[in-house]
């Protein structure tokens, strides 16, 4: 994270050279973007670091986009500023931010060849036509496509044209890469091991990234950093197994992975554990959090995958453990697991998802079976 | 898994099969032709066969031969002011006359028609296909209608003159109507929304993000629209002043209407032949006519054909 990079380093490493330079810090400054009735933004702040991978993670509405498009320069902020490099760029027009940018479809001109496509930017920055050929075919060796300077982009498959598009926002070497759900087109197996080239190419060339999806796997596989966002404002910002292990609100629990959410009432609230009944299931242990009273109204949280089958409800555990008696509901295959829906009472559900080993033992529909968790694994929102 | 069995007449069953699936595919294909045989056979005996008769009458009225083509072409001398000898040709110069309206019409149609198409495919659909509106109403109202109306607009006593007078811009009325000028006004006018619609149709298919793409990439607004949305729009204008050409060709009310002795088009000579029952002539003129619309649609078509070639990405 936020490692600076010797640009001379730089030079010796990537095909093509002259690619890459320092990241920008990019800063959003209480940003807020509203329409007639509708606040798209609604006050953001975030310091992205230099070199930094940051996205923005959200359903759609939740303003991820018009925040990347106000940093872009498609449009203009109701209040706020945005600070690359400590420099205000909320007003200068989008041709002179020198900031990359992958569209969603790519946006690769119809009518200009691979070539001139990512010729484009250099052309417009009237630099000479050796260096220009030189860079351009940098960067498609960058992207590995070398050789395809004279294809149209519509004889190039769906990741072909994502490569190209993104040969093209860095050839003019931006301070700050911005990507708007570039892999949203893409099959899966082809979108999964993109993002892992996208990974490297950030790791070789050093530039920020400030990337945008409503995929929380593709966000925890490939970011630094995640803000998630709903209602227009970051619900919580954090390294992706911060995000996932900590999560601090219902949205953010519910949105990155799968959760349960067992609602209950607050016991006690003596640090460092905290006691919560379930209606007619029974008390369970929560490293307690602050700001809880006693009778609040809590959701007992928990992963799928952290619960697991008990011999019975008397075994005992090495760690302190929430147990928990209940009925299989249904049974899911799912491949690499089995999910089972686990009824606790008529009101209460759990769902388990158990690796698909030969040593777990399989549970049927209707079977009584024991849960339970760590303590340390449960969370209250 | 169950797998065919492989019997030894196999192959021949599957070229059963295979004969039986083409079988199927050309009753398809049948019934899609069946469905164009009405309008095929109306056109045949009601345009086609009768456009072709007319045709013929060039070459055999009043008789065999090329007699009505020599006319056409022939070259007459006759003295000018000086006493020089001068080749003309009246037919051919009726032609260059054509053409020149054509091309001024549509170069005029194309720039007042490109921004209005922008606009429109740039705001709000609703409020497009309001705008849209003023643009079809003339469209559908007659040409003759239309013609007559700047007939009282451009007149020496018209509204446009009363204006200029009232305004102290003129003290007397100027000359408009019965002028190449009033011939231009007219057309372009009429032809308008032929220009309009095909751009607008082209432009509201071109995604807004290649244009942030290229401001994105550095370029100011004037290199976007020179170097993304110019070539973008290209189908559009080629389609626009193909159909604006050819029509201006064959213009015959408005010039006749509104234009001046010297604004002779075809259409109007080919008129004059009929009126004079020259009906061979008439129909050479004709033959001319359509080899030269002809000519332009299939030069334009190759354009277009070019353009189509990168229509590619679109979202």
């Amino acid at each position: 994270m936020a490692t600076a990079v010797q640009p001379e380093r730089l030079a010796e490493q990537i095909p093509g050279a002259g690619f890459g330079s320092y990241g920008a810090r990019v800063v959003f400054q209480d940003l807020e973007k509203s329409y007639a009735d509708v606040r798209a933004v609604a006050g953001i702040s975030l310091t992205v670091e230099p070199g930094e991978f940051v996205t923005f993670l959200g359903p759609s509405g939740s303003g991820k986009t018009t925040s990347l498009m106000m940093l872009a320069g498609f449009e203009t902020p109701t209040s706020g500023e945005i600070f690359v490099d400590d420099q205000p760029i909320a007003t200068v027009p989008p041709y002179r931010r020198n900031i990359g940018m992958v569209f969603q479809n790519y946006a690769l001109f119809p009518h200009m060849t691979v070539g001139e496509n990512i010729a484009f930017p250099l052309k417009i920055r009237k630099l000479s036509k050796d260096e220009i050929v030189r860079r351009t075919r940098g960067a498609l060796e960058l992207v590995k496509l070398p050789g395809y300077e004279g294809r149209y982009p519509r004889q190039l498959s769906g990741g072909q044209q994502q490569r190209i598009a993104v040969a093209r926002a860095l050839v003019f070497n931006p301070r700050v890469l911005l990507m708007d759900e570039p892999l949203g087109a893409l099959d899966k197996q082809l979108r999964e091991s993109l993002q892992l080239e996208i990974k490297q190419l950030h790791d070789q060339l050093g530039v920020t990234i400030i990337y945008v999806t409503h995929d929380q796997q593709e966000a925890l596989v490939m970011s630094d950093r995640i803000a998630v966002m709903n209602n227009g404002q970051i619900e919580q910002i954090g390294s992706p197994t911060d995000l996932y292990d900590l999560p601090r609100t219902r949205f953010v629990a519910s949105f990155i992975g799968e959760s349960n959410f067992l609602e209950g009432r607050v016991l006690s609230s003596d640090a460092p554990i905290c006691d919560v009944e379930l209606n007619g299931v029974g008390v369970f242990h929560a490293p307690s959090r602050s700001g809880l009273n006693r009778f609040d109204s809590v959701a007992v949280t928990v992963r799928p995958e952290k619960v697991v089958f008990a011999k019975s409800k008397d075994e005992s555990f090495a760690q302190p453990m929430n147990v928990a008696t209940g009925t299989v509901e249904n049974v899911i295959f799912v491949g690499e697991t089995r999910r089972y829906d686990v009824a606790l009472s008529n009101d209460m559900r759990l769902i388990v998802k158990q690796q698909n080993r030969a040593s777990v033992e399989n549970f049927h529909k209707g079977d009584q079976v024991t849960l339970a968790w760590c303590v340390d694994d449960t969370l209250l929102v | 898994m169950a797998s065919i069995p492989a019997s030894p007449n196999s192959e021949a069953t599957a070229n059963v099969q295979r004969k039986r699936f083409r079988s199927i595919q050309r009753r398809i294909q049948l019934r899609y032709l069946l469905l164009v045989i009405p309008a095929a056979t109306f056109l045949f005996f009601f345009y086609g066969y009768p456009v072709a008769a007319m045709l013929a009458r060039s070459f055999n009225d009043p008789a065999w031969g090329l007699e009505n083509f020599e006319k056409l072409f022939r070259v007459t001398r006759h003295e000018n002011w000086f006493g020089l000898s001068i080749p003309s040709n009246g037919y051919l110069r009726v032609f260059m006359i054509t053409l020149r309206i054509s091309t001024v019409v549509t170069v005029l149609t194309l720039l007042l028609a490109y921004p209005v198409a922008y606009v429109l495919s740039s705001i709000r659909p609703s409020r497009a296909n309001i705008l849209l509106i003023f643009v079809l109403v003339p469209f559908w109202t007659s040409i003759l209608v239309r013609s007559y109306a700047w007939m009282v607009l451009l007149g020496r006593e018209g509204t446009i003159n009363r204006i200029l007078i009232r305004l102290g811009i003129n003290d007397d009325p100027v000359q408009l109507l019965n002028t190449r000028l009033a011939v231009y006004i007219g057309m372009v006018h009429i032809l308008l929304p032929f220009m309009i619609l095909p751009l607008y149709s082209v432009m509201k298919g071109i995604d807004r993000n290649y244009m942030r793409a290229a401001e994105n990439l550095g370029a100011k607004p004037r290199h976007v629209f020179r170097h993304i949305f110019l070539p973008l729009t290209l189908p559009g204008i080629a389609a626009g002043c193909l159909v604006v050409f050819i029509l201006s060709l064959g213009f015959y009310i408005t010039p006749a209407l509104i234009g001046g002795p010297r604004d002779v088009m075809i259409s109007m000579l080919i008129a004059q032949q009929v009126n004079t029952l020259n009906w061979g002539f008439a129909s050479a003129l004709a033959l001319g006519l359509l080899v030269i619309s002809m000519a332009i649609y299939l030069v334009f078509n190759r354009v277009l054909g070019v353009e189509r070639l990168y229509g590619g990405t679109r979202s």
